[in-house]
């Protein structure tokens, strides 16, 4: 892991500045300093100069010299703090997840129990009764850092265990000990370097403070708290030695949260899913004329584009940073008729859904235009709440559950949209609500309507995610896989009241999905996305009778049912 | 809910129990007892002993801890070696200063905090990076040192605010409230960090959910989709760390209350760690594990109000 740290400035300069302390504070003794226990007392409570790098302080003792030798307890009791938290909540952490079970149940109750108890105070109890050897409280601090470090520790465990090659260990009949000590503990280093560093900036806190109120080092001899402490009585005259106290112990602590960071990231890129680069794809040359042939062939006169469709696309190009998702796409969808947009998962079809709703969330419209019901809205992101809702453009997503807020109750979720779309008062907000409830068969829509959105099934949740996408009374639909996050039986179902509120509704209705059951169910014609590029395009029956593009029909053959 | 609230009191009971256990075996570690405290360093042998003996020091260590347990179910927390008043009327006295400091100080915490995650998160550039720096500060500072200097710079040079010392809420509202100040500012400085970049990340996290896009396209005002969606979903992990809050802001009020002088727990546990005075630790100990089984209580039921998923439970 330290061979990542190169790559990251800030982190390299934390570990180097930590180096240096530890380095200054083992060598102060031959180290060329001013004595730090006496000094003179004509030179008192100077700033910095070039006899006194950081000023003196009331004694006219060398501030420099009392922070290197200062760093000398302070750092001791701070890592000895850390070596106890790090070997109990490792020990106990990966004890916890790996073993689970009742073992896992004691010590969570036991890391509980630490976790609640008032740490300073037990801090104090251990100092009241060995006043001046913080070793003894450094170990209780050490087993109070120990509560919520090991849960952390145990979480990564956790993660692991799940592992195959664990499970491969553990049927080679490596002993648990064995495959705790060679398999886990390695593979969750990362968490414990980072947690670790986390840990030694609130074990330096923490005995800074105890240092501060009196107990440990005493006068003369310096350690940072007492320095903080000295600096305090003498700010008003002279406040080089508080900053210099409180700043070595500041920047000791961002140093180690920067390593941590650092190291975490290191770690994210080692173990994690490697960052994919986009495929380098030749970039097509942007002119107008050219795209209108790029979809493939035409298919006869049923395709043509005609002024009265409720949306047009046009030479749509959809980019995510340099990432061209979506190039040179065009189609067109009538006023109540459904049009799908088939691919693969990564061809750019939600990406079109979302440039048509004005939600890329990173990503931008980068050539082409969309007109909506004889409207261009091409930079709909740009557009303001107030005409974006006057656009009356209904979206339902895949995951019914993931669009509804979970802390809304379902009704007041829909009456949202209501009155933001109908103007209405609260009470016929109400009434609306429940007529879409219903609408979307919902059995007892007043009961639904009281219920959060965790308390219903996908199929229900989706059937509300519908309804509250009918508030804005919609000419357009889109519909984002609306089906494939639900189970085969409720499918059907959801795609039958789609279809049933567009006979009803007259909306149109733009489908994206993967799923050929779902075009052939409910679309009047669909194009075919490869890639961010139109493969083929036509209806349905064409699509599947005569498909011309091999790729169509190569994702048919990859539903056999549906060519019988 | 009733359940919830008495599995958490339950949790609380035993809470008590073993922290006061433990800290009562760390006392029995003494060398020398009590005892030798009371009678000082003076005393004979043969004294000490004959004390010990009035006292059940010779006793069995569970034999002790149960006749103090069961005195501390009666409300009887023992006499101060150092003082001759009883326990808890000191520490009652106490409780009318570290409440009102900690509990000021949690609320600045949470308040100012979120509004700053929030704003870092929603504006993000340059305010952001200066909310983040600010936020590092805060939390790699120690909280005495930043009490320091506040005192030195808004009590002293400026004048503003007197500098040590407490006014009874009695005596006078508005010098009760001036001497609090600057005690909650400094111990709220590490808490608004903390909560500063616990909401930032919770927001951010919030708005990359597919909701939030919907509600943006079906066109909900921006207010609405940050005041009504986003805080609320964003505000369950913040307020579920709150309770580590209160726990913290107990813990560094130990300290702060030493830089400012005030006569609360926190000066009162760390006078008793100096005078060796054992049942004093041994009830402080306990007021403590109180305090924070009751915000971790409080915590717990705002949190089941605001996540209807544990709601029913």
């Amino acid at each position: 892991m330290i061979r990542g740290l190169p790559r990251r400035p800030a982190a390299l300069a934390g570990l180097v500045f930590l180096l240096a302390e530890i380095a200054a504070a083992a060598l102060a003794p031959v180290l060329p300093l001013s004595p730090a226990l006496s000094g003179n007392i004509a030179d008192a409570r100077r700033g910095p100069s070039l006899a006194h790098w950081l000023g003196t302080d009331q004694l006219g003792r060398d501030t420099l010299s009392r922070l290197i030798w200062g760093a000398r307890p302070t750092l001791l009791d701070t890592a000895e703090a850390v070596a106890v938290a790090l070997v109990l909540g490792i020990a106990a952490g990966v004890a916890a997840g790996f073993a689970g079970g009742r073992t896992d149940r004691t010590l969570v109750a036991v890391s509980d129990v630490i976790m609640a108890m008032p740490g300073m105070v037990m801090l104090l109890v251990v100092l009241s009764i060995f006043a001046t050897h913080m070793g003894y409280a450094m170990v209780a601090l050490g087993v109070l850092l120990t509560g919520p470090f090991m849960r952390v520790i145990r979480g990564a465990t956790v993660a692991v265990r799940r592992e195959l090659y664990i499970d491969a260990a553990r049927m080679a009949g490596l002993p648990e000990r064995l495959i705790m000590a060679r398999h886990v503990i390695p593979r969750i280093r990362g968490t414990i370097l980072v947690q670790g560093s986390l840990l030694a900036g609130m074990a330096l806190l923490l005995s800074t403070a105890v240092a501060y109120l009196g107990f440990g080092t005493q006068p003369p001899n310096p350690s940072w708290g007492l320095m903080i402490g000295d600096g305090a009585q003498i700010m008003g005259s002279s406040p080089a030695l508080i900053v210099a106290a409180g700043g070595a112990t500041g920047l000791t602590v961002i140093t180690l949260g920067l390593l941590g960071d650092g190291l975490r990231d290191i770690d994210t890129e080692r173990w994690g899913i490697p960052r994919r680069r986009p495929p380098k794809r030749p970039r097509r040359p942007r002119s107008r004329g050219a795209s209108v042939t790029q979809g493939g062939p035409s298919m006869g006169v049923d395709d043509s584009s005609m002024p009265f469709d409720l949306l047009r696309i046009e030479d749509l190009s959809v980019a995510y940073g340099a990432r061209e998702v979506v190039s040179g796409v065009s189609c067109h969808l009538r006023y109540g008729e459904t049009l799908g947009v088939v691919g693969e998962s990564g061809s750019g079809k939600t990406a079109i859904a979302r440039a048509v709703l004005g939600v890329l969330n990173g990503g931008t419209v980068t050539g082409g235009q969309i007109v909506l019901d004889g409207r261009d809205i091409t930079d709909i992101a740009g557009y303001t709440p107030d005409q974006r809702a006057s656009l009356r453009t209904g979206y339902i997503a895949q995951e019914p559950h993931a669009s509804l807020d979970p802390t809304w109750r379902v009704g007041s979720l829909i009456a949202e949209s209501v009155r933001r779309h109908r103007g209405v008062s609260r009470a016929e907000a109400r009434r609306i609500t429940i007529g879409l409830l219903a609408q979307v068969h919902l059995r007892d829509p007043e009961t639904v309507a009281r219920k959060h959105p965790h308390e219903l099934s996908g199929g229900m949740a989706q059937r509300v995610a519908i309804a509250r996408a009918l508030a804005c009374q919609p000419k357009l639909l889109i519909a984002d896989e609306p089906t494939t996050a639900l189970d085969v039986t409720v499918q059907a179902a959801i795609l039958d009241l789609l279809r049933e509120i567009q006979a009803d509704t007259g909306m149109g209705i733009l489908l994206i999905t993967h799923d050929w059951g779902v075009v052939a169910d409910i679309c009047d014609r669909a194009v075919v996305l490869r890639d961010g590029q139109i493969a083929e395009k036509g209806t349905v029956t064409e699509l599947y009778h005569r498909a011309r593009h091999d790729y169509t029909r190569e994702l048919l053959a990859a539903n056999p049912a549906l060519l019988s | 809910m009733r359940r919830l609230i008495l599995r958490r009191l339950g949790i609380g009971v035993v809470l008590v129990v073993v922290a006061s256990a433990v800290t009562f075996v760390l006392i029995a570690l003494v060398p020398g007892n009590a005892a030798q405290t009371i009678l000082g360093a003076s005393a004979t042998p043969a004294q000490v002993a004959q004390l010990a003996r009035e006292l059940g020091l010779d006793r069995p260590l569970w034999a002790q801890y149960a006749s103090w347990l069961g005195h501390a179910l009666r409300g009887d927390l023992g006499t101060s070696l150092v003082s001759p008043q009883p326990v808890t009327a000191t520490l009652d006295a106490d409780l009318s200063v570290t409440l009102p400091l900690t509990i000021g100080a949690v609320g600045t915490s949470l308040v100012v905090g979120a509004t700053l995650g929030t704003l870092a998160a929603v504006r993000g550039g340059a305010v952001a990076r200066l909310i983040d720096l600010a936020a590092m500060a805060g939390l790699a500072l120690p909280s005495f040192w930043i009490g320091l200097v506040l005192m030195e710079l808004v009590a002293v040079k400026l004048r503003w605010l007197p500098a040590t010392g407490f006014v009874a809420l009695g005596a006078s509202p508005l010098e009760w409230l001036r001497s609090l100040i600057l005690p909650i500012a400094t111990l709220a400085a590490g808490g608004v960090a903390a909560v500063a970049r616990q909401t930032r990340d919770s927001v951010d996290d919030v708005l990359r959910q597919e909701f939030v896009t919907a509600l943006r396209a079906d066109g909900i005002p921006a207010r609405q989709v940050l005041l009504g969606h986003t805080l609320r979903n964003a505000a369950i992990p913040v307020i579920a760390v709150s309770g580590t809050q209160f726990v913290a802001a107990l813990g560094g009020a130990v300290v702060i209350e030493n830089v400012f002088a005030l006569p609360g727990l926190g000066s009162t546990v760390v006078q008793a760690a100096t005078d060796h005075d054992l049942p004093l630790i041994m009830g402080a100990a306990v007021y403590f594990c109180v305090l924070v089984v009751i915000a971790s209580l409080l915590v717990d039921v705002a949190y089941s109000l605001i996540n209807p998923k544990v709601r029913l439970t």
